[in-house]
């Protein structure tokens, strides 16, 4: 079993680096592109020894406690059998 | 009095922070490993700069899991006095020891160069010898320096006298280029409730020497170093 995690920038905190992202996307020459904000993504292999809800459970403790600051990010998680 | 100035993995100001006490302040200070947990016998605990942990997940975040953090929110709590500098206000921030948190700065660059800053009160055992609206050149060198919070830990910062040090141009001016890293409202360094947890960007460690081209951070050490010898 596989834990994702996904940690995002809180809605009304600066990203200068998805503004530098996307600056370099559009002198690529792409257009359409309103907003580029960058997070991070946590795959977390897990031993098979726990149930998915404990699963999800573990994964939102970690998410919480360790890879995600409640001051400027936000977190979420997937579980994958 | 007895200072402690802990060393983390990565940790690169801890020399500096040293000299600085045994030089200057002229005390008795030791090296705390990150995995010692004693701080019984210590009256100042400085967290100096420098990328605990290489600033992985977010600068200062792996800091705050070393044994050492769990015994520095005790002796916070007992009163005691607490510096961090540079990644040791991050780690301060991370660890919930003081709101709010240091994201990229505005401009995306590391600056390490020096500032002018704001003292915006002596109220505190750290500036108490220093004059309000003050200021002081001192050196910055973080990527991660720039202040964030939410307006109501902004609001409580401001109604509680807390806000220590702003950025500023030479004559004290809150002018959007001396705003070097895009801190909320010009934040350079704030204090705990209790006034005795000051965290900081700029290193007042590195301006003590006019021979360093400021001397300038010798009134914060002045300051701690008479609260002390007043206890």
């Amino acid at each position: 079993m596989k834990a994702k995690v996904y940690v995002t920038l809180k809605s009304g905190v600066l990203d200068p680096q998805g503004k530098a992202i996307q600056h370099s996307v559009e002198l690529l020459g792409y257009e359409g592109i309103a907003d580029v904000r960058q997070g991070k993504y946590f795959e977390i292999a897990l031993d098979g020894s726990l149930d998915e809800a404990r699963a999800r459970e573990l994964a939102e403790a970690v998410g919480r406690d360790v890879l995600s600051n409640p001051v400027i990010e936000d977190y979420r998680v997937e579980v994958e059998a | 009095m007895k200072f402690g100035v802990i060393v983390f993995p990565g940790s690169n100001c801890d020399h500096d922070a040293y000299h600085i006490i045994s030089k200057h302040v002229g005390q008795p200070v030791d090296f705390i490993w990150h995995r010692d947990t004693d701080l019984g016998t210590y009256d100042a605990i400085i967290i100096p700069g420098g990328f605990s942990y290489g600033d992985y997940l977010r600068a200062g975040a792996l800091a705050r899991f070393s044994p050492v953090m769990a015994s520095v929110k005790g002796f916070a709590a007992r009163g005691g006095f607490v510096l961090g500098i540079c990644n040791g206000f991050q780690i301060l921030c991370e660890s919930g020891l003081l709101p709010g948190a240091l994201i990229r700065n505005r401009g995306l660059h590391f600056i390490c160069r020096h500032v002018n800053v704001r003292v915006e009160t002596t109220e505190t055992p750290f500036t108490h010898e220093l004059k309000a609206g003050e200021v002081l050149s001192l050196p910055v060198a973080h990527a991660e320096g720039n202040y964030v919070c939410d307006d109501e830990t902004y609001a409580e910062l401001v109604g509680e006298d807390r806000v220590i040090f702003r950025y500023c141009d030479e004559r004290g001016g809150l002018t959007e280029e001396a705003n070097v890293n895009g801190s909320r409202a010009f934040i350079a360094g704030i204090c705990s409730r209790e006034r005795n947890v000051l965290g900081l960007m700029p290193h007042p460690e590195r301006a003590c020497e006019d021979l360093l081209g400021s001397s300038d951070g010798s009134g914060l050490f002045r300051s701690l170093a008479a609260t002390l010898a007043a206890r």
